[in-house]
């Protein structure tokens, strides 16, 4: 009876600990803003590594990241707007260099994301801010997530969703052969010009809390976890959005209490979750993600061979 | 049906020039697609093979020239299937569906469309394989998939790009009999291939491309060696086995040194 009753004990100082944060209500913002952020770039990072647009992903967040900065000079409450269609310029000048030019998709981005990103730096060290910090821009935090940030991720993730509900073929075969969707009469630039605007929003909408260094890990990491365990698209869209929102719940309690900006600790528990399910899939789940990046957007945008 | 292609008109290119960033790769090139032809298009490496199909396919806009085409037409393209991304996680099933009327705006098939899907795969033989991931197919069951994909839109034209590469011996047979089969059901066929004797030799009309159309008939009248000589750039026997041609490279000494497959 005592034993039982000590055990009932630890469990309540658990549950105890385990509530506790959720008593502050910029814990409740945060954990809910990390599990939808995860979410959603659990969800449109299916597109991106399986249109082997990681780098893109890399590239497009650091860019808005110059845009920020950028944007908060000139009119310092709007520096949201501003800092995306800084975003959404960078993804169509990056598809329109790639398509246009005999300047691949790597080189491209690496030129207009980096000097992007330079001239945020720049700006940063020069004029200050008037948002977030320096070390939070970068690596995320929980602190100072106002409601109408709240409100654009929510509708940023209704718009993402409500894009590939209604695009879902056109996108899954333009990621898939895009010469043959083509053919079929699936308006492939267009679909690739709405997925490139879809992706600055997100990266935009979850910069906050995830950071600018740290977004593309969560486009990545999910859905690299999900083909490991699948192949089948309609699954791997699934398990990406439950695996990112997961990465994104616990790493939130998870930074609360180790003291760490909350973006490091929800991309270490996606790559703890990576190792776990390389674990049990073993070879099968390596057979499963490997080529993800010979199916390359650098491919898909090229001219075809003679 | 002949193969040759006199019944009506479904593309038409009239004196076409097209390339990459500026640089021609075909040059005022002339192509008639009848509803009734199966037509190889032959050629060395770079000679525009792939170009001129683009161009049938609509992709690709010539830098000078016309191209006219049937209303509604109804195209369908069979990729190379060296070019697939065969890790890319769809099923069979997943794979045919992408063809699907693009009417319906909703991420799942129809009943009908469901329906639509499985007689084509049946059809093919493969309708039992429909949940399998397209990388547990055979070269030959490869094929079929991509093969249903392009029935399911119904075509009037099936534009494939070298078909039979990288397959064996029994799926290239099996694949020309499929190709034959739906031609007989009056699908227009028009395939590129650089394989003069396992394909090339057995269909009813051959155009000849190297940066132009060098000849262009059934493989009696172009599988000759001053016409291949002017389309390969290089000497060779045509030899006669029961009626059908078969093509040899000759030896720099001038005998003949092995098949130019």
């Amino acid at each position: 009876m005592k034993l039982r009753m000590a055990a009932l004990c630890e469990v309540r100082a658990d549950m105890e600990t385990l509530l506790e944060p959720l008593q502050y209500a910029f814990f409740q913002k945060g954990l809910f803003v990390a599990t939808l952020s995860g979410a959603l770039l659990g969800f449109i990072g299916v597109f991106i590594v399986l249109r082997g647009m990681s780098y893109i992903g890399h590239g497009l967040s650091h860019s808005i990241f110059g845009g920020f900065a950028a944007a908060q000079l000139f009119a310092s409450s709007f520096y949201i707007l501003g800092a995306g269609i800084w975003g959404i310029a960078s993804a169509l000048a990056i598809t329109s260099v790639t398509k246009r030019s005999r300047l691949g998709a790597d080189a491209a981005i690496g030129v207009i994301t980096t000097a992007s990103f330079a001239l945020g730096v720049a700006l940063f060290a020069k004029f200050g801010t008037s948002g977030p910090s320096f070390e939070n821009a970068l690596f995320g935090s929980i602190l100072g997530i106002s409601a109408e940030q709240i409100i654009g991720l929510i509708a940023v993730s209704v718009l993402t969703g409500a894009f590939v509900f209604f695009r879902y073929r056109a996108l899954l075969f333009s990621t898939f052969d895009p010469d043959v969707a083509d053919v079929s009469g699936i308006k492939v630039s267009r679909i690739e010009a709405m997925l490139m605007i879809v992706l600055s929003l997100s990266i935009l909408a979850t910069l906050t809390v995830i950071g600018v260094t740290l977004v593309a890990a969560m486009l990545v990491i999910p859905a690299v976890i999900a083909r490991m365990l699948t192949d089948s698209f309609g699954r791997m869209l699934s398990y990406s959005t439950i695996i990112g929102a997961f990465s994104g719940l616990v790493g939130m309690y998870l930074s609360y209490y180790a003291g760490v900006p909350s973006g490091t600790m929800i991309v270490l528990v996606g790559a703890a979750l990576f190792l776990i399910v390389l674990a049990i899939t073993g070879t099968r789940g390596l057979r499963r993600s490997a080529g993800l990046d010979s199916h390359t957007d650098a491919s898909a945008l090229a001219p075809l061979s003679r | 049906m002949t193969g040759i292609g006199v019944g009506p008109e479904l593309i038409e290119l009239n004196d076409v020039t097209a390339g990459y960033t500026h640089h021609p790769v075909l040059s005022h090139v002339n192509f008639h697609v009848h509803e009734d032809q199966f037509t190889g298009i032959v050629g060395p490496s770079g000679a525009g093979k792939t170009t001129l199909l683009r161009l049938l396919l609509g992709t690709l806009k010539p830098m000078s020239g016309v191209i006219e085409k049937s209303s509604d037409l109804r195209i369908a393209y069979v990729p190379q299937l060296e070019t697939v991304s065969w890790n890319f996680p769809i099923t069979v099933e997943e794979c045919v569906l992408m063809s699907r009327k693009s009417a319906n705006l909703l991420p799942w098939a129809s009943k009908s469309e469901k329906q639509s899907v499985y007689s084509v795969l049946d059809r093919l033989s493969i309708s039992d394989l429909a949940k399998r991931h397209i990388r547990e197919l055979s070269g030959g069951q490869q094929q079929r998939m991509f093969l249903a994909r392009a029935l399911l839109r119904q075509p009037q034209i099936m534009l494939l790009d070298e078909p039979t590469s990288g397959v064996d011996v029994a799926t290239r047979h099996d694949v020309l009999h499929l190709l034959a089969d739906l031609h007989e059901e009056g699908i227009a066929i028009v395939l590129t291939t650089h394989d003069l004797n396992g394909i090339a030799a057995h269909l009813p009309h051959l155009v000849c491309v190297k940066q132009r159309i060098v000849a262009s008939g059934s493989p009696a009248d172009v599988m000759n060696p001053e016409v291949l000589e002017q389309t390969f750039g290089a000497r060779m026997e045509v030899l006669e086995h029961l009626g059908m041609r078969i093509v040899v490279d000759e030896a720099p000494h001038g005998g003949s040194m092995r098949s130019a497959g």
